[in-house]
C-alpha cells in the first residue's frame, strides 16, 4: 500500500432510510479523508448522522436503510460496491468498530477467551493456542493486568472501563488499517476515558492504524485528533485540521457549538447558546438546514448551498461563512 | 449580565451568606439483608458477612444562602447519595442535616413540610423523571396547588408563568412529556421545581443528558434562575467544564469521602490532593490541541471493600505507608481551602 494514499475516503456518501413515514436522509452528502495514522474526529449532536456514517462504512446499515449513493473508497476499493462475503473478509480484519456500549460487540454468555480466539480464526488460520496467545498479547496492549487470567473471564466479571478494554483488543486483533469508534469514551468517567484515550493515542502512532473517532464533545476531539468534520442534519458542514477548525470556525453552526462549551476563560458568563433544536430529518427546510438556527441567515440560504474548499482541506458549507475571523486568526 | 455575577460573587465566595445546608458527619450505608441460606450457614459457624457500601463516609460540608456549591466525582462516589440526603430524600445513616440551623429529622410535620418543599430536586433523566400519563399543566400545576401555593382559579395563570420562566411556550401545557425534546422536558423538570417557590435547588447531572448545544441553553437558564429568583445550588456533575463555569465553590469525592473542597478558582489553579489533580489533568479541554493523554493509573474500587487508610492511595503517585493505615483528616490549608491528604503534614 502507497503510504501517502489516504486509507480512506469518503466521497458525498449517502444512506437513506426508507420508512412508512417518508425518506429519512441520515446522511446526506457527506465526504472526507483520513489517512494512515491519523485521527478523524468526526463531531455531531443526537441525530447528526454521525454514527450512521460509522455504519455505513463497515457496511452494518439494515433496511430500511441502505446506501443510496457515493463512494467509499478503502484503500481505493468501493466499500459500497463490494459483496456480503467479500465485506466480511474485511470486517473485523482490515477494518474495526468500537461501540459506546461495549456490551454490542461482547457475547454476555461466553468467556473472553472464546470470543477472542473466535475472532481470531475467522480471519487467520492459526491454532487454537497461537489464537489464545494473540488474544492474551492484544488485553496486555491495551493495559490489562494479568491477562493470562482475565481471558478466563465473563464480560459482567468487568468494569466498564475494563469491558471497554476488551472491546478495542478485539477491535485490535488483526491490527486493522482503519478503526471506527463511536462514542467509546462517552459512558466512562474522567480517569479511564483518559486512559483509554492514551491508548487510542498510542495505537495510531505504533500501527499506523487511521482511526475515525465519532463523538459529540468537542474537547475530547481537540485534544486527540489531526482532522474533524462537524456534521448537522446528515450533512458535514465544516471540514479541515483541528487547530483551524476550533480556533477559525467558518460554519455558524460550528461557531455556535464551540461557543456553548463551558470554557476557562469566560467563567460565569452566560454561554453563548444556538437557539432553537435540531430539526427532524423527516422534513428538513430546503436549502441550508441550519438557516432556522442561524444568526446569519439571509433570504438565499433556502439554496442548498455549495460546500467550497476555503483552504487545502478547509471546507464549509455556507454562503457566508465567518471568514473575517478567519483571516484575523 | 457579567455584572451582575460578579456582584454576587465575592459575598458567596466569603461564606457571608448564613448556611442555608450544614452536613455534620453524615454517613449512608447500604447493606444487603442475607437469604435463608447465608443466616443459616451464618448460624452453624461459616464466617458469613452483610455486604455494606459506604456511599457516604462522614460527610461534613456547608453551603451558604445565594452560593453555587459544585459536587464532582466519578460514577460510585457516591455524590448522589449525598445529594438525596442534602434534599432530604434519603435520611442518613448517621450524621446530622441541618436546614438552616435547623436539624431536619427533629422538625414536625407543618415545619418539615415546608423545609422539603423549600428545597427541590432537578434530576439527570428528564425522560424518567416526568410522569409520562401527565399533562404538563398537572405536572408543573399539581404541587402548588396542593401545598396551598396558589388557588385553582388562578392555577392556570400560575402555571403559564412557570412555564414561560423555565422557558418554554404556555401554548404546549396539555401535551404530554413524550411530546417534547429532551432539552424541553428538562425545562419542564425545571419548572416543576420552581412552581413551588423553592429557595434551594439540588441539581444532580441535570445537563449530562443533553447535547451541547441544548446543555448551554439550560445553563444559562439555571444562572438567570440564579440572579432572578436568589437560589442556592448544589450542582452534581462529574462535568468539571460544567462546574467551573457554574459554581463559587467546588467539593471534590472519591469513594465515598470529601477529598478537597475549596472556591473555584482556587481549586483550578492550586488543586492540592493529588486525587484531584489528576483529575483535573484528564479532563479534556476544548483549547488544548493534540495533547498526550496519560490516564491515573488504576481503577476505582469498589465500595463495598474500599481500601484502608486513605482511599485513594493504591492509584496515588506519592503513596507513603501512613496512607495505608491512616484516613487523613479533612484541613484547612488555606482560607476556604480544605483537603485530605497526609503530604500536607510533611514540611
Amino acid at each position: 500500500m502507497n503510504d501517502t494514499a489516504p486509507t480512506l475516503e469518503v466521497r458525498e456518501l449517502r444512506t437513506h432510510f426508507f420508512t412508512r413515514a417518508g425518506v429519512v436522509k441520515a446522511v446526506d452528502d457527506v465526504s472526507f479523508t483520513v489517512r494512515r495514522g491519523k485521527v478523524l474526529g468526526l463531531v455531531g449532536e443526537s441525530g447528526s448522522g454521525k454514527t450512521v456514517t460509522g455504519f455505513s462504512i463497515i457496511g452494518l446499515v439494515d433496511p430500511p436503510g441502505r446506501i443510496a449513493g457515493g463512494q467509499i473508497l478503502f484503500q481505493g476499493k468501493d466499500l459500497a460496491s463490494l459483496s456480503e462475503a467479500e465485506m466480511r473478509h474485511l470486517r473485523g480484519n482490515r477494518i474495526a468498530m468500537i461501540f459506546q456500549d461495549p456490551m454490542m460487540t461482547l457475547n454476555p454468555v461466553l468467556r473472553i477467551d472464546t470470543q477472542m480466539i473466535e475472532t481470531v480464526q475467522a480471519h487467520a488460520k492459526v491454532s487454537r493456542e497461537e489464537a489464545r496467545q494473540r488474544a492474551r498479547d492484544a488485553l496486555g496492549q491495551v493495559g490489562i493486568p494479568s491477562p493470562d487470567e482475565r481471558l478466563k473471564s465473563y464480560p459482567h466479571q468487568f468494569s466498564g472501563g475494563m469491558r471497554q478494554r476488551v472491546a478495542i483488543a478485539i477491535a485490535l486483533l488483526h491490527k486493522p488499517d482503519l478503526i471506527i469508534a463511536d462514542e467509546p469514551t462517552t459512558a466512562l468517567d474522567v480517569t479511564i476515558q483518559g486512559q483509554i484515550l492514551a491508548e487510542a493515542q498510542k495505537l495510531c502512532a505504533e500501527t499506523g492504524t487511521a482511526l475515525i473517532w465519532i463523538t459529540h464533545d468537542l474537547s475530547v476531539v481537540a485534544g486527540l485528533a489531526d482532522d474533524i468534520a462537524v456534521m448537522y442534519a446528515g450533512k458535514v458542514v465544516e471540514s479541515g485540521p483541528v487547530s483551524q477548525v476550533l480556533d477559525a470556525p467558518l460554519h455558524p453552526y460550528t461557531v455556535g457549538l464551540i461557543g456553548s462549551v463551558p470554557s476557562r476563560n469566560r467563567r460565569g458568563e452566560p454561554l453563548r447558546q444556538i437557539p432553537g433544536m435540531t430539526p427532524s430529518l423527516l422534513n428538513l427546510p430546503e436549502g441550508c438546514a441550519f438557516r432556522s438556527r442561524c444568526p446569519r441567515a439571509e433570504p438565499n440560504c433556502a439554496v442548498p448551498p455549495p460546500m467550497p474548499e476555503y483552504r487545502p482541506g478547509r471546507f464549509a458549507r455556507c454562503i457566508h461563512p465567518h471568514l473575517e475571523e478567519a483571516v484575523a486568526a | 449580565m457579567s455584572e451582575a455575577m460578579t456582584a454576587a460573587r465575592p459575598a458567596a465566595t466569603a461564606g457571608a451568606g448564613a448556611p442555608i445546608i450544614e452536613l455534620r458527619g453524615v454517613s449512608k450505608r447500604f447493606s444487603r439483608s442475607l437469604d435463608f441460606a447465608a443466616k443459616l450457614a451464618r448460624r452453624l459457624g461459616a464466617p458469613v458477612r452483610e455486604d455494606v457500601v459506604h456511599a457516604v463516609d462522614g460527610v461534613d460540608l456547608t453551603i451558604h444562602k445565594g452560593e453555587v456549591v459544585g459536587l464532582v466525582g466519578e460514577s460510585g462516589c457516591g455524590k448522589s447519595t449525598l445529594g438525596r440526603m442534602v434534599a432530604g430524600i434519603m435520611p442518613p445513616s448517621a450524621g446530622t442535616v441541618l436546614r438552616n440551623g435547623q436539624d431536619i429529622t427533629t422538625l414536625g410535620g407543618a415545619e418539615a413540610r415546608l423545609g422539603k418543599l423549600r428545597t427541590q430536586m432537578i434530576f439527570q433523566d428528564p425522560y424518567a423523571s416526568l410522569n409520562p400519563r401527565m399533562k404538563v399543566t398537572e405536572i408543573v400545576g399539581e404541587a402548588p396547588l396542593v401545598h396551598g401555593l396558589v388557588r385553582r382559579a388562578g392555577l392556570d395563570a400560575y402555571v403559564d408563568a412557570q412555564l414561560r420562566r423555565a422557558g418554554l411556550d404556555p401554548a404546549f401545557k396539555r401535551r404530554y412529556p413524550h411530546q417534547f425534546s429532551g432539552g424541553q422536558r428538562q425545562r419542564i423538570g425545571i419548572a416543576r421545581a420552581l412552581a413551588v417557590q423553592p429557595d434551594f435547588l439540588v441539581c444532580d447531572e441535570a445537563v449530562a443528558a443533553l447535547d451541547v448545544s441544548i446543555q448551554a441553553q439550560i445553563l444559562n437558564l439555571f444562572m438567570q434562575l440564579r440572579r432572578e429568583l436568589d437560589l442556592t445550588y448544589l450542582f452534581i456533575s462529574h462535568d468539571l467544564g460544567v462546574v467551573e463555569h457554574l459554581s463559587d465553590r467546588v467539593v471534590i469525592m472519591y469513594l465515598g469521602r470529601v477529598v478537597e473542597e475549596a472556591p473555584v478558582a482556587e481549586i483550578f489553579q492550586r488543586a492540592n490532593h493529588p486525587y484531584t489533580q489528576a483529575l483535573l489533568a484528564e479532563v479534556p479541554r476544548i483549547d488544548a490541541r493534540k495533547r498526550a493523554f496519560a490516564g491515573v493509573k488504576g481503577e476505582i474500587p469498589s465500595p463495598i471493600n474500599p481500601p484502608s487508610g486513605c482511599h485513594f492511595h493504591p492509584r496515588c503517585p506519592f503513596a507513603m505507608e501512613r496512607c495505608r493505615v491512616e484516613r487523613p483528616a479533612l484541613r484547612e490549608i488555606a482560607p476556604g481551602h480544605r483537603s485530605a491528604c497526609h503530604l500536607n503534614d510533611r514540611v
